[in-house]
């Protein structure tokens, strides 16, 4: 059923750490515990059969109502096997934050800067932790669930 | 002459008689008719009113595809030359009609309040295509809803976008409210908003 070496590594290598896994139409899924983040995906990217050395992609959803709210999404690829894995993490409301991945690929910089304009959640070590889309003076992440549709900023016009 | 004063101030100098009354015309008609047709009385607000009318200077503040129709309604097919206001304007000092053709966003807000600001009294301001005037389907946090949130508008031109018949009808209605304004009108000083 689930054939995937990247899988089968990670479980070996994490036991602890991997929640859950899926390999849905070829697509491998792991679902990890935010806090060995940073040490999944060194092991990813360095690990000789496996050479993730692509971050391909850095999201995030917000399932309100669901516990943990936040899932931070990971698309790695390796270009060595051409083989692609995702990487979801959990993160709670309460505690907003996850480790960066700006040390192991510099190209996470603007797409956790995104995460936080949008969501809100923090990502500790990052270099430059702040909004990149929106303006400094936008009062919350509106791409959260619960962003009223139709709030105004304050900083525009008069009138709202 | 004693009948009217106006004749009176139209005695010829060297012969002392009185001009003629151009033919067909009566003492009680209205002065412009009596003096031949050669002058015009009005007043001085109608006439400045009349020539600003006609000669609006656009600022083309275009940002997003009603820039096509905005081109289209400017170019010699609907020719906006016909009716004076073809001259675009590149520098705001220069330019008496903003022209805000497309989605205004937060993040071009204040440049869109600082063009405003910028540009010398009297001015007048043509909110071109939906959303422009209240925002459009881009009801979200990043889109400002209506830019007379943030600037007075003169004129609203809704359509997504508008055909250039549209932009011609409410340029022909600025005319209108152009033409109907006081002195007392202006200056109408900076916009609203200072802070964004």
């Amino acid at each position: 059923m689930d054939a995937s070496v990247t899988l089968k590594k990670l479980r070996d290598r994490f036991p602890a750490s991997i929640l859950e896994t899926h390999s849905y139409r070829g697509d491998d899924t792991a679902v990890v515990k935010k806090e060995d983040i940073l040490d999944i995906c060194k092991f990813l990217r360095d690990d000789e059969g496996l050479l993730y050395n692509f971050m391909m992609d850095l999201t995030a959803v917000d399932y309100l109502g669901r516990e943990p709210r936040f899932e931070v999404v990971y698309h790695l690829y390796s270009l060595k096997f051409n083989r692609r894995i995702r990487i979801k993490a959990g993160v709670a409301e309460s505690d907003c934050s996850i480790d960066s991945v700006v040390p192991l690929w510099v190209g996470a910089n603007w797409f956790e800067r995104e995460v936080f304009d949008m969501y809100g959640i923090t990502f500790n070590g990052h270099p430059e932790m702040r909004r990149i889309l929106l303006y400094d003076e936008f009062e919350g992440h509106p791409l959260r669930k619960d962003y009223p549709l139709k709030k105004r900023q304050p900083l525009i016009g008069p009138i709202n | 002459m004693e009948e009217g004063g106006i004749g009176m101030g139209l005695a010829d100098r060297k012969g002392g008689a009185s001009l003629e009354l151009p033919q067909g015309a009566r003492v009680s008609d209205d002065p412009e008719r009596l003096l031949g047709g050669s002058v015009i009385l009005t007043r001085l607000e109608s006439v400045v009113n009349w020539a600003r009318k006609y000669s609006f200077f656009l600022y083309p503040f275009v940002t997003a595809c009603c820039g096509m129709e905005f081109m289209s309604v400017a170019g010699p097919k609907y020719d906006l030359d016909r009716f004076g206001a073809a001259l675009p304007r590149f520098s705001p000092r220069q330019a008496d009609l903003l022209m805000v053709v497309g989605t205004i966003s937060h993040k071009q807000a204040p440049i869109l309040v600082k063009v405003y600001n910028q540009m010398t009294e009297p001015k007048w301001v043509f909110a071109f295509g939906v959303c422009a005037v209240s925002g459009g389907f881009y009801d979200n946090y990043a889109t400002v809803q209506g830019i007379d949130t943030l600037i007075p508008v003169d004129v609203y031109v809704p359509g997504c976008p508008p055909r250039p018949e549209m932009v011609i009808d409410g340029l022909l209605k600025l005319q209108e409210k152009v033409a109907a304004e006081k002195w007392s009108d202006w200056p109408r000083g900076a916009a609203p908003v200072s802070r964004c």
